[in-house]
């Protein structure tokens, strides 16, 4: 499996696209960091376009590269190793060099306008996890997408779908839902919508972090109290890694029974 | 004849003036000297004598002032009331206390000790005053015609309940409040039933919970104060003809924090202030006929929140600039007039190039009156979801008032000073 992972990363850091990616966070944080000083801000500013951009790229990458590099799967799969790795190495290939491409493309702005002598640190460590997290999260749906889905066609349209299902309509849902209900109380259950959602839980994990958190008022203090301790924290972490656990399961049981 | 009057008129003038030059004496009170303590002091002297406190430490408490006396401290001495009560108090008019630096006033639950009170006085003068670890600072009761100038009151309130507020005026009238700095006390300033007093270039920061706080108190003017940190801003209630011109309000940033609260606000004027940094630049409720001309309102979650009640309010001239929400509005319902403000985020344009923009501008959006019926709803700040509709709002607006709008948007800032 490590092979193979070795093989799709280098591949892909070596790609074009990766650069592309990588030069885009690296641009976007200098000029971002160049027009406004102030770190914290820019760390919004930049939350914004993370919880929108991260999963739209994480998913069109994801279903692109299995897609394009499939004759090279089947090649593979002639050969004696375990489908399970084939699968994973490929996956975490595509995730990792994602994540890296976000991290180092944003890092290295950050860290020359003194981010790690900055209060801000955290905010932005939070920040460079969860973008990584979602990554990882919508990498693994990707491939599920596409292992289910011979037609490429069909396959691009439905990881859209999947993003444009979390990114808008998910929160289009929630509203109506807080609008239709607005009878009740309904702290509990906004918290349990944010938790299932993890570009939500993103969102609302770093704003929460911010200044702008006085901006949510009393809902805002009952998120605080779940999220500010550490069981809140943690049971948010562990949503995360079950949104991308859970997907590879299933893409690994599919590459098992899947007739190639 | 005439000669022979002026003369006697002038004759009679400095004879008075010398005899009360001769009566006015001035008592020296000092650790060294024979006079000891203010107490003896002030029971020695005569009505309009001056005490002259020498620098040193003196520990006493319930010095009652009750004669017109100039009490002024020498290179300020420290008058401790180790915590027993109330320190110095007024009963007299044309009382002058000046330059003393007063600390430990009692705390009480039943009681409110002041370091200095001021009782039924007109023609009062309180100023150079230090007072530190105190539970209530300077309290004027039913005095008038009085002057509180340049004073430095600092607390160390942590809970509301049990600490006083700075400087308290109630049932006054007619008094200068001048260049103080209030800091970590209850409530900054605090007027209650006061009329015709001038709050100014007063500095109130860092209290428990409100840097200005007043009810029922009709004709007052609020001046170059500034107002920053305080725990909820600053709350002004039941209250007509008031001006406040040229204050700072800043940084009041919490959940219930706002910069200013107007409640039951009538016929005033709110003229070139800044609120910037403020969870809330102004919560208007139940507030008519209000001015709102050339402020600033920098950097604020909402810039404006208008609640229930408000008719024939005007905002004209103001500059919004970078708030997060410029309105928030919780009816369909307008009688309040925009006009000719100046919003950051307006996006329209001016092809007659007369520096007012060709396109009204609409400053509620469509978030904003939806957090307003759904408070929950805030909790989707700055998803996708809600800039896409924001924006479809934006453009055909449905939901949001349709007379709430800014015929006039400026193309530039408006300088107010």
């Amino acid at each position: 499996m490590l092979k193979i992972l070795k093989y799709s990363f280098y591949d892909l850091i070596r790609s074009r696209w990766s650069y592309v990616y990588f030069l885009f966070y690296l641009l976007m944080g200098f000029v971002l960091l160049f027009l406004n000083n102030d770190l914290s801000k820019a760390v919004i500013t930049l939350m914004n376009i993370i919880i929108v951009l991260v999963p739209l790229i994480g998913t069109i990458f994801g279903i692109m590269y299995y897609y394009n590099s499939k004759e090279f799967t089947e090649l593979l799969l002639a050969q004696p190793i375990k489908r399970s790795s084939i699968f994973m190495g490929q996956y975490l290939g595509v995730a990792l060099s994602l994540s890296m491409s976000l991290v180092i493309g944003l890092g290295i702005p950050f860290f020359v306008y003194g981010i790690n002598t900055s209060v801000a640190i955290w905010d932005f460590g939070l920040l460079l996890v969860s973008g990584s997290m979602l990554t990882l999260i919508f990498t693994s749906l990707a491939f599920v997408i596409a292992l289910k889905n011979e037609n490429k066609i069909k396959g691009f349209g439905y990881a859209i779908l999947l993003w444009l299902f979390m990114a808008v309509i998910y929160d289009g849902l929630f509203l109506m839902s807080l609008m239709f209900f607005e009878d009740y109380p309904l702290d509990k259950f906004s918290l349990i919508a944010t938790l299932l959602n993890p570009v939500d839980l993103s969102r609302v994990l770093i704003l929460l972090k911010l200044d702008i958190s006085a901006l949510l008022g009393y809902t805002g203090a009952v998120f605080q109290q779940f999220f500010g301790t550490r069981l809140g924290f943690f049971l948010s972490l562990f949503m995360l890694t079950v949104w991308f656990i859970v997907p590879t399961f299933i893409m690994q049981r599919i590459a098992m029974k899947k007739d190639f | 004849m005439i000669l022979k009057v002026i003369t006697a008129i002038l004759v009679n003038a400095l004879v008075f003036l010398l005899s009360t030059n001769a009566y006015s004496k001035t008592i020296i009170v000092s650790k060294n000297g024979s006079i000891k303590s203010l107490k003896t002091g002030i029971a020695l002297a005569s009505p309009h004598d001056t005490v002259l406190v020498k620098q040193g430490y003196y520990k006493e408490f319930n010095i009652a002032i009750d004669k017109p006396l100039t009490l002024k401290g020498e290179l300020f001495p420290t008058i401790d009331g180790e915590d027993q009560g109330e320190i110095i108090t007024i009963v007299s008019d044309s009382v002058t206390v000046d330059g003393l630096f007063i600390i430990n006033v009692g705390t009480s639950y039943t009681t409110d000790f002041a370091a200095i009170r001021v009782v039924k006085s007109k023609h009062f003068l309180i100023q150079n005053v230090v007072l530190e670890k105190l539970f209530f600072g300077i309290y004027l009761e039913k005095s008038s015609h009085g002057r509180v100038y340049h004073n430095k009151i600092i607390g160390d309130a942590v809970e509301e309940f049990n600490s006083g507020n700075g400087i308290q005026l109630w049932y006054c009238n007619n008094i200068v409040v001048e260049h103080n700095i209030v800091q970590h006390v209850r409530d900054g300033i605090y007027l209650e039933f006061s009329d015709s007093i001038q709050i100014l270039k007063n500095t109130s920061t860092n209290n428990v919970r409100y840097g200005l706080h007043f009810m029922f108190s009709n004709d007052d003017t609020y001046r170059d104060n500034v107002f920053e940190n305080n725990g909820a801003g600053v709350a002004v209630m039941f209250s007509k003809r008031i001006i406040m011109h040229r204050n700072i309000f800043r940084k009041n940033w919490g959940t219930a924090a706002f910069g200013i609260l107007l409640k039951e606000i009538n016929d005033s004027e709110i003229y070139e202030n800044t609120f910037e940094d403020n969870t809330v630049g102004i919560t208007i409720e139940g507030s008519n006929r209000v001015n709102y001309r050339n402020n600033n309102f920098k950097r604020n979650g909402w810039a404006v929140k208008v609640r229930g009640a408000c008719y024939e309010n005007h905002f004209i001239s103001n500059n919004f600039l970078y708030n997060s929400f410029d309105i928030s509005y919780n009816s369909n319902l307008n009688d309040n007039k925009f006009d000719g403000n100046y919003w950051s985020s307006y996006s329209g344009y001016d092809l007659n190039k007369n520096g007012v923009g060709d396109v009204p501008y609409r400053p509620v959006k469509l978030f904003s009156y939806i957090v307003n019926r759904t408070p929950e709803t805030i909790i989707l700040l700055r998803s996708l979801f809600m800039d896409i509709i924001d924006f479809a709002e934006k453009v055909s607006p449905v939901f949001t008032p349709d007379d709430l709008v800014d015929t006039n948007p400026q193309m530039k800032p408006i300088k107010n000073d």
